[in-house]
């Protein structure tokens, strides 16, 4: 067995919809890695330090409520400010067509939607270079 | 050594270089219980009640690998929000892993690192359903078995060897119906193997009642009961486990047993 990834998978703000965020988790779990999940309602600097304390190397971060345009740039930007810039972060949720550019401008580094399968987000954790 | 690095260095816990702590003052907690009893909201009270108290609490909360996938799912710290902030506590997730030297030696070698680095009271939390979760907790100078109502009954905390190994049981939730019972039931079944019993405790990890009660007796429990020879029974079988695994005729013997070049007897012989 390869080394697994530790991902730590977040819940930024005061969205309150974990089911996806838990169907994540329990697919890159089944796909060998160790998942770190935060709980709801954390803030952008909980999650940094977070990543940090568990040494991860992916952070996902998941949000359906619509503040992803605040919350995603803030939690890159705080990881940059901690040295934690090697630590690739990837969205999910509900993530509009039109706000993508801007985020992934920000520093996340894909996003996957609704109807995403577990298999494109495996591939795309095992492609990484971490 | 920053935050930082220190995490980084827990990720790769054969190469720790640390002292090894000093037996007094005690600082490791070792908590365990059946999933469900509410070992993460009380440890989360245990860690506030600490840092009021100035110290500087770091918490290791281990969970079992899959043998199928090699992944493990790690929600400890969603029922611990007090420990995303503040620089006095530290929380790290583990996975068991397949570890060559097994779990305790490495969790050792982490605790000794963390004390050197100044925290001054280290939590190691475990899902207490086998012999491997009671190694882990062997691990620790102190050590708490969380119970509950409507779990059936104790036998099952017996069954895994788990209550004589208990410095300290909390019986958590205890705003429940039949929390008292189970204390009691408890305390009957203590008081058949030991002149000298580990307390019981109720409390409650969602109205805080008994907790502060629960901290007091964690840090006055008399000490160099009977169980020390238990523990040091199990980390004296942890550390030999170790050796067997880390013995270079290991990966030798293992395939000579499964192809049928050596009997059980000649393997051991092997890792001598």
């Amino acid at each position: 067995m390869p080394t697994p990834l530790r991902i730590v998978i977040a819940k930024p703000g005061l969205d309150g919809h974990d089911r996806g965020a838990k169907v994540v988790a329990r697919a890159l779990r089944d796909a060998g890695h160790e998942v770190i999940y935060t709980g709801l309602r954390r803030t952008p600097e909980q999650i940094v330090r977070i990543a940090m304390d568990e040494d991860a190397q992916v952070l996902g971060l998941s949000s359906l409520s619509g503040a992803h345009g605040f919350l995603f740039p803030k939690v890159c930007e705080l990881l940059r400010e901690a040295g934690l810039d090697d630590v690739i972060v990837f969205g999910g949720g509900i993530i509009p067509e039109r706000d993508r550019p801007a985020l992934y401008e920000a520093g996340i580094s894909a996003i996957f939607g609704p109807g995403t399968t577990s298999n494109e987000m495996i591939e795309f954790l095992e492609n990484l270079e971490v | 050594m920053n935050r930082r690095e220190l995490a980084r260095a827990l990720s790769n816990p054969e190469s720790i270089v640390a002292a090894e702590r000093p037996s007094e003052p005690w600082c490791v907690l070792g908590v365990t219980g059946a999933p469900g009893v509410g070992k993460s909201c009380l440890v989360d009270h245990i860690v506030q009640q600490w840092l009021n108290t100035g110290e500087r609490v770091a918490i290791l909360a281990v969970d079992p690998s899959s043998p199928i996938s090699g992944g493990a799912l790690l929600g400890d710290r969603m029922r611990m929000s007090s420990v995303d902030e503040g620089d006095d506590v530290f929380f790290r997730s583990i996975a068991t892993r397949n570890l060559p030297g097994g779990v305790p030696s490495h969790l050792n070698r982490m605790v000794d690192l963390l004390i050197e680095k100044g925290w001054t009271k280290v939590i190691i939390e475990t899902v207490g359903a086998g012999q491997s979760e009671i190694r882990v907790v062997a691990v620790a100078d102190r050590i708490l078995l969380v119970e509950g109502p409507a779990r059936g009954d104790v036998i099952q905390a017996e069954k895994a060897g788990i209550l004589e190994l208990a410095d300290i049981i909390a019986v958590n939730k205890c705003d429940l119906d039949g929390a008292e019972r189970v204390a009691d039931e408890i305390r009957l079944s203590l008081n058949f193997s030991a002149e000298d019993s580990a307390p019981v405790v109720l409390c409650s990890a969602e109205t805080g009642e008994g907790v502060q009660n629960l901290v007091d007796t964690i840090e006055n429990v008399a000490l160099a009961r009977g169980p020390e020879i238990a523990k040091a029974r199990e980390r004296l079988l942890a550390a030999h486990q170790e050796l067997i695994l880390s013995h270079p005729n290991f990966t030798d013997a293992l395939k000579g047993l499964c192809d049928g070049r050596y009997t059980t007897k000649e393997a051991l012989q092997l890792l001598k």
